[in-house]
């Protein structure tokens, strides 16, 4: 089996999406000629034109707007917002607009389009080209919302999400597009809402996605070499979320953390653990914890940024201190 | 093809019936029948007739919550409307959407807007998927001036430029962005200057006069058929009530309403139609086949079910 990284597998998806339907055109800036700044639409302007790769100028509510319109027509636009940040510029499109067509219209409508995105920090970019949104998307009815941590899921799950037919934010991370795994040649789909367990244990229940996942396994090592083993769950997908998954998990461990990069402050660790709460009061033999950022703009300087996002040490201790 | 003589007395019966629709609808409200806000196109029926008319059925319009006019001139029918108002199961939206968000794609209406300037790149949007699939269906845009202010609509016209979108934008002036005064909040508030900016044709027309408003659109709309090239309408009109119901219309005199009632597009077509030879009686049974259309509108609505709870649950995701 071929190993690739995240921004090839992102690529073979839209081209074989593409060549697959052709309702399917990617839109963004500079993605066309350029190629995109993670280079996840390389070559594809060559192989299907410019009606169907299509340059934009810096417009993101426009664009995005156009792209609902065109959805609602019947095609399949696959946006690209350079960095999820962006996303608040065209905020009333995606979900004022293009999360309520289908529902305000009792259902005469379909928005099916899929916005991609890389968010996160890590490497100093600053406050506005930093963050992470999925709580804010999450908290919306009517958008789906995907974080995909390795290629394999990347692929599979891109591939899923523009057959959907529903508006759906796809969350990538700008620190995964270099990351490297193995992806069949063969054409196959992830399901949306199925969570992946990536790690088996019985200790306790680790639930995180998207970069997060990664700090996620690498702090289950350490803990392993400990003597913790720890079950970490990639949750793939943030909405729908699947709790069935994460109960399974916990019926075992009896304990819970969940980890992201995004704000702790309502975030989807807090979500997750109210729903733990409801759905399973007695499961836990320790309060669930939630680890994320901490609650300021994200800052540029090493050891600023450090000390906010999540590190995989953080991971450790929180785990020690739960046991 | 201009507007014949034939087809004005079909064109003053359906100005008539959004006429009354409207009225219909106040007269509800102010009973307590009707649910959140609504905000009446009364005096604005010709942009909406003359808007419309020239479109066939396949090409698709955006419009707002001021846009009841261009819903039922594009075909949606009455009856779904009315149901729609009362919030009845058989409205045009399932009662989910209400008077802001009426939709009906088989007549090429898509979804209504509440966010001022929110649907004018949906049109767009439509206009792109058209072209790209080979299709000489056109699409329009339909909003007030208080648009014309928002970053999304100068990112549209710019985009329909670049691209060379099938797309007619079509700007009711009528003189009030909601409570103020336009002119007041707008540089160059001339918005057919704005569009013309981006190098785009762009025309300003006094849209009460129904005929030219068709025209104009009919004009246009060959234009985007044939060439893939957007154009700008700014059609000059006047609302006769507030903004919304409630409004207390503290902002403008009741004599410069008054005068406006005098330039109102139903009279004037009126007397255009008296100096082609009808009589009153014939525009008296025009004016009684509009309202037996509301009358069995608003039956149908009220003998419509309200939906069932369960209802709020469906058709959030295809």
């Amino acid at each position: 089996m071929p190993t690739i990284t995240y921004s090839q597998a992102l690529n073979d998806a839209l081209r074989e999406e593409m060549r697959a339907d052709p309702r399917v055109f990617v839109m963004g800036e500079d993605i066309g000629a350029y190629g995109g700044v993670f280079r996840v639409t390389k070559d594809l302007l060559a192989e299907f034109g410019p009606q169907r790769v299509i340059d934009t100028p810096i417009s993101e509510a426009g664009f995005v707007g156009l792209a609902v319109g065109a959805a609602m027509m019947g095609m399949r636009p696959v946006v690209e917002l350079m960095f999820m940040d962006f996303a608040l510029v065209a905020a009333d499109q995606i979900l004022n607009q293009a999360a309520k067509m289908r529902y305000m219209s009792g259902g005469k409508v379909s928005v099916p389009m899929v916005i991609r995105a890389q968010q996160g920090g890590g490497r100093g970019n600053g406050a506005q080209h930093s963050q992470s949104f999925e709580a804010w998307f999450a908290h919306t009815p009517g958008l789906k919302v995907v974080a995909p941590s390795t290629p394999y899921d990347a692929k599979g799950l891109l591939k899923s999400a523009i057959r959907d037919g529903n508006p759906i934010m796809f969350i990538e991370h700008k620190l995964l597009y270099n990351t490297k795994g193995e992806v069949p040649e063969s054409d196959y789909h992830i399901p949306l809402g199925k969570a992946d367990v990536k790690r088996v244990g019985r200790d306790i229940t680790l639930v995180s996605y998207s970069r997060s996942l990664l700090h996620t396994l690498e702090a289950a090592e350490t803990l392993s070499q400990r003597g913790i083993e720890a079950e970490v769950i990639d949750l793939r997908t943030i909405e729908p979320l699947d709790m069935h998954t994460i109960l399974e998990s916990i019926r075992g461990t009896a304990r819970l953390l969940v980890i992201h990069e995004a704000h702790s402050n309502c975030g989807v660790g807090a979500e997750i653990i109210a729903r733990v709460y409801e759905q399973a009061p007695n499961a836990l033999v320790t309060p669930a914890r939630r680890l994320g950022a901490k609650h300021v703009p994200i800052p540029v300087a090493e050891p600023l940024e450090n000390a906010v996002l999540p590190q995989p040490a953080d991971i450790v201790r929180l785990v020690e201190e739960m046991m | 093809m201009p507007l014949s003589i034939q087809q004005l007395p079909d064109v003053y019966r359906q100005m008539l019936v959004i006429r009354k629709f409207e009225e219909a609808i106040r007269t509800m409200f102010a009973q307590g029948k009707i649910r959140g806000s609504f905000h009446p196109c009364i005096g604005q029926e010709a942009s909406a007739v003359g808007g419309c008319w020239p479109l066939r059925k396949d090409d698709v319009i955006s419009c707002t919550y001021r846009g009841h006019g261009q819903a039922l001139a594009k075909g949606l029918h009455p009856r779904f409307a009315m149901a729609e108002m009362l919030g009845k199961a058989t409205g045009c939206c399932k009662g989910k959407g209400g008077s802001m968000h009426f939709s009906d794609p088989d007549v090429g209406l898509l979804v209504a807007n509440a966010i001022v300037a929110g649907g004018i790149p949906h049109a767009a949007g439509a206009a792109l998927a058209f072209k790209m699939s080979g299709s000489d269906q056109v699409a329009a845009a339909f909003f007030g001036e208080g648009a014309i202010n928002q970053g999304v609509f100068h990112e549209t016209l710019n985009l329909a430029v670049i691209w060379k979108l099938p797309v007619i934008f079509i700007c009711e002036n009528n003189l009030y962005s909601e409570m103020t005064p336009s002119h007041e909040t707008t540089s160059v508030s001339e918005a057919w200057l704005r569009a013309a900016a981006y190098g785009m044709e762009a025309v300003r027309i006094d849209a009460n006069d129904v005929e030219l408003m068709y025209n104009t659109m009919e004009t246009a709309v060959a234009k985007a058929r044939a060439g893939d090239e957007p154009t700008f309408i700014e059609a000059m009109t006047y609302r006769l009530y507030g903004h919304m119901m409630g409004d207390p219309e503290i902002y403008r005199t009741k004599e410069e309403v008054a005068e406006a009632r005098e330039r109102e597009p139903i009279h004037r077509l009126g007397l255009r139609l008296k100096s082609l030879g009808l009589s009153d009686e014939d525009l008296a049974r025009l004016d009684a086949e509009a309202d037996e259309i509301i009358v069995d509108a608003v039956q149908f609505a009220e003998n419509s079910p309200a939906p069932t709870p369960d209802e709020a649950f469906t058709d959030v995701f295809a």
